[in-house]
């Protein structure tokens, strides 16, 4: 129980504590609350949000063309048929999964310090998947359509193929859509309740109110709430485990060299935390000195979380190990030839890029300096979501421009719509996430108040 | 006092007094009371005398539930409804449902836990008699209720608000129905 002892010096080496000192029920609840509340918005968040609707509105354009002209407008060709719709569909949903992580694995484990970021983690995933949700719909080509991907009953009597991994894929998606979705709301009612009693206008007070749908805090409602949400934090464990190894099922089930290994579901799982943790990094770091939350997103939280980083970076780093050394154990020539080709071939370039921000720059991370310099680890954050966006590319695009046949060989180059829709996403992502900040709480306040030490029962009194 | 009682509320500062008090009035005898505050509190939902929730079970049927029927749903549509022979595998090829049967199984249990909580808590419930006293709001932020309601047999409106300022409440109200 190294959290109980008080008053830590800058200067030792045990860690921050995961609250400042000196905060009280009311503060904290005012705190938070007030981002939510707030009569004038900052505007620093119109601009922010405004140059993310631009983007959102750079995507709508992109489907609204790529709708009405059809996916021959990406670069997608044959032998290439998946291309930046599935690097992004999966580089998204790995995004997703430190969300879940945060929320359900460590409230597990009982680490106390996921509480402060638990909340905006959540809503990280939400919209992560959303994002992701855009690409496999849309690379269907027909979207209006996209119904006939789950069992339906219809007219032609068809129906999906169970044995297929893209129909898994369906499955894992959406439920993990819909779970994380329910989890998040799950955790926001209590606070929107807090919300609903503070809000003075009558219009907030009304949609908080519904929102909140009578909450009152009743000691029996919290103890089945509290069974509720520690049951859902049990299911979607397993669950967030389950989507990446689907995801990874939807290469490694096929016979491609370069998929077909049965090292991809821990190593896309391990890949999936490491990018979402560093999304969450870059996301926290700008929030918390923006809106003064250093008291609550504290230097200990980071810390943990560029370990966190380190461990899964490692482990993705062994998955590249892995690869290679398959490719040569195995004496399968396609195996040997896919590992040439992604170290000295066309797209070398993307390949030793990966290497560079995926496993050599974060290595920085096992100095304790490093690990506190907030600059340095945002700067570091950034470097991992691209390394992992390249990873993804590495393993899609240079797989399949020279498979078995060399006369079915060809290159793969994105067009601007390819760019178009994958900055748009990240416009819709950040635009959500803007609209997030400003109108719900982005830390979770009832959780808060429980790791205070106030809210301890002394029993020695009784 | 025309109007009708719902019961007697007692505000308190710190988390530790309400649970004290709540023994103390469990000791006294008073059965139909409930605590509001603002986070959860173990030791509270004991002292009021409440323990056990049927949620764990409703979540097991659902998982359950959807266990079957994700399973049923690739059987029935690989060997029944559309049976397509590929490559002269067999159309109950099980080992190939398992990932829809197992994110069927999660998606269930989670509706169960989530609908069967909300079921449970009687809640969506726009209207309650608590919200109708006057310092209510601060449930939500810092401060911890204690409510004995009309309904307990003990209850007597004189000598329970006696009862409850004796236990060391900042502020105790009637509440109306």
């Amino acid at each position: 129980m190294q959290d109980e002892i008080p008053d830590r010096s800058e200067t030792t080496i045990s860690p921050p504590s995961v609250i400042g000192a000196g905060q009280t029920f009311a503060s904290v609840t005012d705190k938070i609350s007030s981002i939510a509340l707030a009569r004038r918005t900052p505007l620093a968040w119109f601009i922010g949000a405004g140059i993310s609707f631009l983007l959102a509105m750079m995507l709508f354009y992109t489907i609204g063309y790529l709708v009405l002209t059809g996916i021959g407008i990406w670069g997608n060709n044959i032998p290439v048929g998946w291309a930046f719709d599935i690097i992004n569909f999966v580089w998204w949903i790995g995004i997703g999964h430190a969300g879940t992580l945060i929320s359900a694995i460590l409230l597990l484990l009982r680490q106390q310090w996921r509480t402060s970021i638990n909340r905006f983690a959540e809503a990280m995933t939400l919209f992560a998947v959303a994002s992701a949700g855009l690409f496999p719909l849309l690379h269907t080509g027909r979207p209006w359509l996209a119904h006939w991907l789950f069992p339906v009953p219809n007219t032609m009597g068809v129906w999906p193929q169970f044995r297929s991994p893209l129909i898994w894929d369906v499955f894992a998606v959406s439920t993990y859509a819909t779970v994380s979705a329910l989890f998040w709301f799950i955790g926001l009612i209590p606070d929107l309740a807090t919300l609903r009693d503070r809000a003075r206008k009558r219009a907030a007070k009304v949609v908080y109110g519904i929102l909140a749908m009578g909450w009152r805090g009743s000691a029996r409602h919290w103890h089945r709430y509290e069974t509720a949400y520690l049951l859902l934090a049990g299911l979607a464990t397993p669950l967030v485990v389950s989507v990446h190894t689907v995801v990874s099922f939807d290469f490694a089930v096929g016979i491609i060299p370069g998929w077909h290994a049965t090292i991809f579901p821990p190593y896309f799982v391990a890949g999936a935390i490491y990018s979402g943790f560093a999304m969450v990094m870059t996301l926290a770091i700008p929030l918390r000195k923006f809106y003064g939350l250093e008291n609550f997103i504290t230097m200990r939280h980071l810390r943990n979380m560029a370990k966190i980083m380190l461990a899964t970076g490692l482990i993705v780093g062994y998955g590249y190990m892995m690869e290679t050394f398959t490719a040569w154990y195995s004496a399968n020539t396609y195996e040997e030839f896919m590992i040439r080709n992604r170290m000295t071939g066309p797209y070398a370039a993307a390949y030793w890029s990966l290497i560079l921000c995926n496993i050599l720059l974060p290595q920085i991370m096992w100095s304790r300096r490093a690990r506190g310099n907030v600059a340095l680890l945002f700067i570091i954050s950034i470097i991992v979501n691209i390394g992992m966006w390249l990873e993804r590319f590495v393993i899609i695009v240079t797989s399949l421009h020279r498979d078995f046949l060399p006369s079915s060989w060809a290159m793969y180059q994105p067009t601007v719509w390819d760019f178009s829709m994958f900055i748009g996403t990240i416009g819709l992502f950040l635009s959500l996430l803007f609209l997030f900040i400003r109108f719900l709480p982005m830390i979770s306040i009832f959780e808060i108040r429980t790791i205070l030490p106030q809210a301890e029962v002394k029993e020695a009194g009784d | 006092m025309s109007k009708r009682l719902y019961g007697i509320m007692a505000e308190f500062e710190e988390p530790t007094r309400i649970v004290i008090a709540a023994r103390r009035a469990h000791e006294e005898g008073y059965r139909k009371m409930d605590a509001y505050t603002p986070f959860p509190i173990e030791e509270l939902t004991e002292a009021i005398g409440f323990h056990h929730t049927r949620l764990p079970l409703i979540v097991l049927i659902g998982g359950i539930v959807g266990c079957i029927g994700g399973f049923f749903l690739c059987y029935w549509v690989s060997t029944i409804a559309y049976p397509l022979n590929i490559g002269g595998r067999p159309l109950n090829s099980w080992p190939s449902f398992i990932p829809v049967t197992f994110e069927c199984t999660i998606l269930l249990a989670a509706l169960a836990a989530v609908f069967g909580m909300l079921a449970l808590n009687g809640l969506p419930e726009p209207y309650h008699p608590v919200f109708n006293v006057p310092n209510f709001e601060q449930a939500t932020r810092n401060r911890f209720f204690l409510c004995i309601e009309a309904t307990d047999p003990k209850f007597d409106v004189e000598g329970t608000k006696a009862f409850l300022r004796s236990l060391g409440a900042r502020e105790v109200t009637e509440v109306e129905s």
